[in-house]
């Protein structure tokens, strides 16, 4: 792996930590993707020895920074959904894009719940059914952005 | 590249450190508040990030304010005139009350209210966590911006200083769960507490007893106690009081008056600084008079 090819992959995070944070009308804003988890998913998929858990846990305390949340919260959530895949990478690779979409959906929706159940024991939080809108936008959002990405990684033969 | 053998530890101990350092974060930051200066070096960390996210957005308002209509200029600038015109009236009248008010505050030896440092700031980032309600705006410490600073619209008190960065800062909303100002009614002086509820249009209040005189559609204010906003602000007008005999308390609810959801600029306050000479000297009148 060359610094050019470390490069890309942190651009392409950067990107990801922008669009999460990038401001939205209130209506839209409830199924804002979780474009983080969206590229952390595909590149644990595609260089599982390169990004894990570890890298997982950095993006989401960088999340936790921008969102203002307690430290930690999102970065726990989003370490333990990465380390599922990191573990099933060899089966998930083998599924159609659309399985896939389905597993990733799983995911996200586990980030969330984590997310809220680490709320809910820090803050009084209640629980309302949009938090797990952005579930949804993320189930859409995969087929598209594993296509981007794996042009991306074979145009810059990342390995 | 790819090892046959893996390098490092494992996955599972990867994951268990991972989990206890997130533990040690979350318990330190939430429970200690140790990161209180931390997250304003964080903050100022990832502010390049926040401008960039929201260039698309500044974008789009630099096209909206650049591509209208001159008929359009013109009706905005005819109305900015008539405003103009009754503000500046509004002015006068207020400038001889401001003397007569500072007239009578001097007789009764009680502090002068002085013209507060403010400056304008535009926002930067909403946040898209929904459990916390909190913007960042595009001052920070470079500005003289400080934790605990007082944030106000054109309409009335919008929340506080939260984190400060070097170039930007976060502001707490006064509808997080974890914000509570402290308000009187403006009709008759009676002191309430707004707390949050984390949803963007509503305020609770709690602990009001059933005998208190609040009706639906009482202007709140800040009353100046706790001495983090100035006193006099709108802050939210009474919606619904329910008054329960088989409850303890009265449930009263009310709506911010700042327009929380569609913020673009807010005011920052500055403590009144020359207050304090204010009130030595107005001190110093009220020991001679006593001396004399």
């Amino acid at each position: 792996m060359t610094f050019a090819n470390r490069l890309i992959i942190i651009l392409t995070f950067l990107v990801a930590l922008m669009a999460s944070i990038m401001p939205l009308p209130l209506s839209v804003d409830a199924f804002r993707p979780d474009w983080v988890l969206v590229v952390l998913l595909y590149w644990c998929l595609a260089l599982p020895s390169r990004v894990n858990v570890i890298s997982a846990w950095v993006l989401g305390f960088i999340l936790d920074v921008l969102l203002g949340s307690t430290l930690g919260v999102h970065a726990g959530a989003m370490a333990i959904s990465v380390f599922i895949v990191a573990g099933n990478f060899q089966k998930i690779r083998n599924f159609s894009v659309w399985q896939q979409a389905m597993i990733v959906g799983v995911l996200s929706a586990l980030y969330h719940l984590i997310v809220f159940w680490l709320q809910r024991f820090l803050t009084d939080a209640v629980f309302l059914p949009s938090y797990l809108y952005p579930v949804v936008t993320t189930v859409i959002l995969w087929p598209w952005a594993f296509l981007l990405l794996r042009k991306i990684r074979r145009n810059f033969r990342i390995k | 590249m790819n090892p046959i053998f893996k390098h490092g530890p494992s996955p599972q101990h990867r994951l268990v450190l991972v989990l206890f350092c997130s533990a040690l974060l979350i318990f330190f930051d939430h429970k200690m508040n140790s990161f209180e200066s931390a997250r304003g070096f964080l903050q100022s960390m990832v502010s390049p990030l926040q401008y960039l996210a929201t260039a698309p957005k500044q974008m789009m308002n630099w096209a909206s304010e650049n591509i209208v209509t001159r008929r359009q200029l013109i009706a905005d600038n005819e109305q900015y005139k008539v405003n103009e015109l009754i503000f500046h009236e509004q002015a006068l009248q207020l400038d001889i009350v401001q003397r007569e008010n500072d007239r009578l505050r001097e007789l009764l030896a009680s502090p002068l209210r002085t013209e507060a440092k403010k400056m304008v700031a535009e926002i930067l980032a909403v946040d898209s966590d929904p459990y916390t309600h909190q913007v960042v705006i595009n001052r920070g410490a470079n500005d003289g911006v400080f934790e605990g600073q007082a944030v106000i619209d054109d309409q009335g008190i919008v929340g506080q200083i939260l984190h400060v960065g070097t170039i930007s800062s976060r502001v707490l909303l006064i509808t997080d769960v974890t914000h509570a100002v402290p308000v009187r009614i403006s009709r008759n002086g009676v002191r309430l507490i707004a707390s949050g509820v984390g949803v963007i249009d509503r305020l609770t209040h709690n602990y009001v007893p059933h005998s208190t005189d609040i009706r639906s559609g009482d202007l709140l204010v800040t009353s100046g106690l706790g001495s983090k906003f100035p006193e006099g602000y709108p802050v939210a007008t009474v919606t619904s009081v329910i008054q329960d005999e088989s409850r303890a308390f009265s449930q009263i609810q009310s709506e911010p008056v700042a327009k929380i959801d569609r913020l673009r600029y807010v005011l920052l306050l500055w403590p009144e600084q020359a207050n304090t000479q204010q009130i030595k000297k107005s001190e110093a009148v009220s020991v001679e008079k006593v001396s004399s």
